[in-house]
């Protein structure tokens, strides 16, 4: 058995306060009036700040100068004004909804990534099998911080869905949104909500019921009665998870864009969770291996979840680039405003995001040695996850904070919080069951995964060829 | 120049001539060839051969490609006749950059893929109308055959291949 050591539990501790404290110092320098706002903003022109100059170039091209009547300028000075204090006032909501949503997506997925692994009945993957149970022990806290956000927006307490403000499904009110209104039989606040919590009940149910199924097969000896209810629950999942997910990512995501709509987007968001799922399995597998707790764990294995890695990274792009090239050459306005708001003030993240998540993996993971290589696999996998991370920021970021973007003190300590939690999480639940499902009928296939390729190191392939 | 003559030792079984290659190679003997009806996965290691480097000529073929889609959509959309396509901008080849990535992607497939299978065919020495060069007409079928070369040892080589449980040996003059 696994022990969660002393120091690494000491180690997630601290990475959850630094973080807490870190989403606190986010809170507390938010604005609370429109004059803190504008300060913060002369602050960071004062500064020759690029987003301050950035932004009197904005407001200059919309003034267009001499043109405007004075009392019009005031008026759109004013109404701009409130609008950078919603965006400055979103930007510690919107920094912890990014790392949760990051932390949560990438759970969920290995949860799902594990049920195909059961329903196709890889003979690879059982040796992992308690490696992705642990990760998947992470849903739980995951998805009481989502909840606590589905409540607080629930509750008007922050910006982040616009659709959610006062008034924009009534005609004459100011607030009112025709298109948004449109939509309304679906974005409605009490639809999410319930929605939201449905997805979170499917998830966590599923993983409730196959961890402990996966900890009775290992003892069950009843000819493989146990086995075949896991398979057959898992293919339900499957099902459930493609419609949550699907719904999931136009709830959580799109809608913070409610004017924008893209049909492959569901499909976007899970590559993206997918690619950053494996990679997180191959990280915490190479880490227990190296601590001597995967007894059947080879560099075969290794070798396939890299190959997951650099397939499902190519994957991501063949999507992203979908989504961007579609629209980029219709050239409809409805639909280019979401990647003009991100080309005009994301350039950076945007396109650094492609380097890093297709160009570096192709190079580092396309040689079939290098695959087995575990510190290559890690270099691979951290600008995988790098860049991953930037992906959803550049999903959720320009919607909610629009250029009042940065990423200080706030965006880290949610990284560290939920970084923390995914630690403790994960290990404590690794510690807390056998290592080995020793009752899988694919187990012995399992642990003589040998991929004829790659040579072994370090480590008997006696049983080979 | 001496006839050289050559021993054929005949296998019904992959198992079998695997691990009959394995006591050959243990033994000292060099082995000329191997003929199989399929791939036995593990018998270029057994027999020592050196990995391929088919994946890496790929690889260039690859680069190949892309480089000649690249300059290819330079020339003709950008500065041959850059005329102005439904709007699309073509003042620089990047800023009409997406619409030439399928193209982009298609050639760099394409290149690497025929070239690739081109270098295999030259490499193999495989072509139309080429002489096949099976020893024994079994070898396609149901028989595995290991030929090895003689050097003035016949007996020794006749005796260590009895017993790999090979079914025929025969002794025969090259050509």
């Amino acid at each position: 058995m696994y022990q969660f050591s002393g120091k690494l539990k000491m180690f997630s501790i601290a990475l959850i306060i630094i973080g807490a404290l870190g989403i606190a110092y986010g809170f507390i320098s938010a604005p609370t009036t429109v004059e803190e706002a504008k300060e913060i903003i002369a602050h960071q022109s004062s500064h020759g700040d690029d987003h301050g100059a950035s932004h009197d170039e904005v407001k200059n091209d919309e003034h267009h100068s001499d043109a405007v009547k004075d009392s019009h300028a005031n008026d759109h000075d004013a109404a701009h004004d409130e609008h950078v204090f919603h965006q400055l006032q979103n930007k510690p909501w919107a920094a912890l909804y990014v790392a949760l949503f990051f932390f949560l997506g990438i759970t969920l997925l290995v949860l799902a990534f594990y049920a195909i692994q059961r329903v196709a009945q890889a003979g690879w993957s059982i040796v992992l099998f308690r490696v992705m149970e642990a990760i998947t022990a992470n849903l739980v806290p995951t998805s009481i911080v989502m909840l606590v956000i589905i409540v607080t927006a629930v509750m008007h307490m922050n910006h982040l869905f616009p659709w959610m403000a006062e008034g924009t499904f009534t005609p004459g009110h100011e607030n009112y949104d025709a298109i948004v209104a449109g939509k309304s039989w679906w974005m409605n606040v009490p639809g999410w909500a319930i929605r939201s919590v449905i997805y979170l009940a499917i998830w966590n149910a599923y993983r409730f019921f196959i961890r402990r199924n996966s900890i009775k097969e290992d003892t069950a000896n009843d000819g493989g009665k146990t086995y075949k209810l896991n398979y057959n629950v898992s293919v339900g999942f499957i099902f459930l998870f493609m419609i949550s997910e699907s719904m999931m990512s136009w709830d959580w995501i799109m809608g913070l864009d409610p004017h924008w709509f893209s049909t492959l987007f569901a499909w976007y968001v899970l590559a993206s969770l997918l690619v950053s799922a494996v990679t997180v399995i191959a990280f915490v597998t190479i880490y227990l291996r190296s601590k001597g707790a995967l007894p059947g764990v080879n560099d075969s294995h290794i070798h396939d979840l890299a190959k997951f890695m650099f397939g499902f990274s190519v994957f991501w792009t063949y999507l992203w680039f979908s989504q961007f090239m579609l629209i980029w050459y219709a050239d409809i306005p409805e639909e280019t405003t979401y990647f003009v708001a991100r080309f005009n003030e994301y350039k950076v993240p945007f396109l650094a995001m492609v380097a890093m998540n297709f160009i570096f993996p192709v190079l580092v993971l396309l040689n079939s040695d290098f695959k087995s290589i575990p510190w290559l696999v890690v270099i691979g996998g951290v600008v995988i996850l790098a860049g991953h991370y930037v992906d959803v920021f550049v999903m959720i970021i320009p919607a909610t904070v629009g250029a009042q973007w940065s990423f200080g003190l706030a965006e880290l300590g949610s990284l560290l919080f939920f970084l923390g939690i995914f630690i403790y999480a994960t290990f404590s639940a690794f510690a807390k069951a056998n290592p080995i499902t020793k009752g899988n009928p694919f187990l012995e296939e399992s642990e003589h995964f040998h991929y004829y390729n790659i040579e072994h190191r370090g480590e008997g392939s006696g049983d080979h060829h | 120049m001496e006839s050289s003559k050559v021993i054929h030792a005949f296998y019904n079984d992959d198992e079998v001539v695997l691990d009959a290659v394995k006591t050959v190679k243990a033994d000292g003997h060099h082995i000329e060839e191997v003929f199989c009806p399929f791939p036995v996965h593990g018998l270029d290691k057994a027999m020592g051969l050196a990995p391929t480097r088919l994946a890496i000529t790929a690889f260039f073929y690859g680069i190949t490609g892309l480089s000649f889609a690249i300059w290819m959509t330079n020339y003709m959309m950008i500065q041959d006749w850059p005329q102005d396509i439904g709007g699309k901008p073509n003042f620089s080849w990047f800023t009409n950059m997406p619409a030439f990535v399928p193209i982009m992607f298609e050639l760099t497939v394409f290149f690497a893929a025929h070239l690739m299978v081109i270098t295999f065919y030259m490499r193999s020495r495989i072509w139309p109308f080429k002489e096949a060069e099976n020893p024994d007409p079994r070898t396609t079928d149901d028989h595995f055959l290991m030929e090895i070369p003689v050097n003035n040892n016949e007996a020794e080589i006749t005796a260590l291949l009895a017993k790999t449980g090979a079914v025929e040996i025969n002794v025969v003059d090259k050509h």
